[in-house]
């Protein structure tokens, strides 16, 4: 009798285990909050980090003081265009400003461009409001709210950070130029996002 | 009673581990872009002779050439790649390959020294035909934006190499082993233009 039951059960766990499941998609989570999830969101999302970085580059090419503008202006900025995106979320995508931001931001970095540092900052401000308000948008259709917003912004401050400082200290020529190879590796793949976006379409 | 436990212990398990209770995400196939990408540019002999000698080249020509050439190349190459995508057609592209090989095989080789503009131009000129014909060749599907960044990576690493091989330029036994190795990647290239048109 229990043996019965047994094979009987066997069986049914069979079935269920080779069931084709429908599967549920969400964005990715990390299960530790919000603000982990906007600080993975950021670091995952070369969308976001790459234009950030190339900022962060041209900032630090231009010096400290232009490091220190950026600094603040480009955190401050992204966290008033993400309140932004939260309040009105119409737009969640826009592949043509990602494209645009890495050719500008990357042809930046690749010529060395000396521009003063109000145009950095100026751009600084530019960047972090539009990429902002994309990533509020994100986030108000994710639910994950203010907080998730908090881990994006705060993990951008790090990066800038980090990337400025790394800058503004290199003194070898080599360093310098590595930079700007940096920069058109930036516009590069750029040109290849353009080209996709002209595939999918 | 007790052994009634174990067919429900099984049936427990077999609903603990159903398929349906793992949720998957939306990321899936990033990673899998970034890899083809990462791996396009080495998947041809070709591609690679070429992108390597890019590096060969600007080490034997010095600064500012050592790192021209190489910041060129990558972005003609994306623009290239652009036009692939995009779906223009570029004639004699697999010729073109195999003249670049024969060309920077033939520059190494013979240690040429041109203005450096023209250097620029000539590396920029051939790199368009190893972009699209990368372009071309992309896999439908893919992240677009990951497989770029694996793609330019790849690309960059590539020349680094070049350059880092380069280094021996410094001694005499270097120069001649660079020459060498430029009258091979000539031949390859010559082999290359040779299957192009058979």
């Amino acid at each position: 009798m229990t043996r019965s039951l047994l094979r009987r059960a066997l069986a049914v766990a069979g079935v269920l285990l080779v069931l084709p499941a429908t599967s549920h998609a969400h964005l990715m989570t990390t299960g530790l909050g919000p603000f982990y999830d906007g600080v993975s969101h950021f670091a995952l999302t070369p969308e976001d980090l790459l234009p950030a970085l190339a900022i962060a580059l041209l900032a630090g090419q231009r010096g400290s003081r232009t490091g220190r503008l950026a600094l603040f202006a480009l955190p401050g900025a992204w966290l008033l265009g993400g309140l932004l995106g939260l309040a009105f979320p119409t737009i969640s995508s826009a592949t043509a400003l990602t494209t645009v931001s890495f050719l500008a931001l990357g042809g930046l970095v690749a010529a060395d461009a000396r521009l003063r540092p109000e145009w950095v900052t100026a751009l600084a401000l530019v960047v972090g409001l539009l990429h902002g308000y994309l990533n509020g948008a994100a986030m108000s259709q994710a639910k994950l709210g203010a907080l998730g917003l908090v881990g994006i912004v705060s993990t951008l401050f790090v990066v800038v950070a980090l990337a400025a400082a790394l800058v503004v200290a290199l003194r070898a020529p080599w360093a310098r130029i590595a930079v700007r190879v940096a920069g058109s590796w930036i516009v590069a793949i750029g040109l290849l996002l353009l080209g996709w976006s002209f595939r999918a379409a | 009673m007790k052994k009634a436990l174990l067919p429900r212990t099984v049936l427990t398990l077999a609903a603990t581990l159903w398929p349906a209770l793992a949720w998957a995400h939306t990321e899936e196939g990033r990673a899998e872009g970034f890899l083809a990408g990462l791996h396009h540019p080495i998947s041809g002999l070709d591609h690679v002779l070429a992108m390597v000698s890019v590096g060969l080249w600007g080490a034997q020509l010095g600064a500012p050439a050592v790192w021209l050439l190489p910041v060129t190349f990558p972005m003609v190459m994306a623009f290239g790649g652009m036009l692939g995508l995009m779906g223009v057609p570029l004639p004699g592209v697999e010729v073109g390959i195999a003249l670049s090989g024969i060309l920077l095989g033939l520059a190494v080789l013979s240690e040429w020294r041109p203005p450096l503009w023209s250097a620029a131009v000539i590396v920029g000129f051939f790199a368009i035909f190893h972009g699209h014909a990368h372009g071309t060749e992309l896999p439908a599907g893919a992240s677009g934006l990951l497989y770029s960044i694996g793609f330019v990576m790849a690309t960059g690493t590539l020349h680094a190499i070049g350059i880092g091989i380069g280094v021996i330029h410094r001694w005499a036994w270097g120069r001649v082993a660079l020459r060498v190795a430029g009258a091979l990647v000539a031949s390859a290239g010559a082999y290359f233009l040779w299957r192009a048109f058979a």
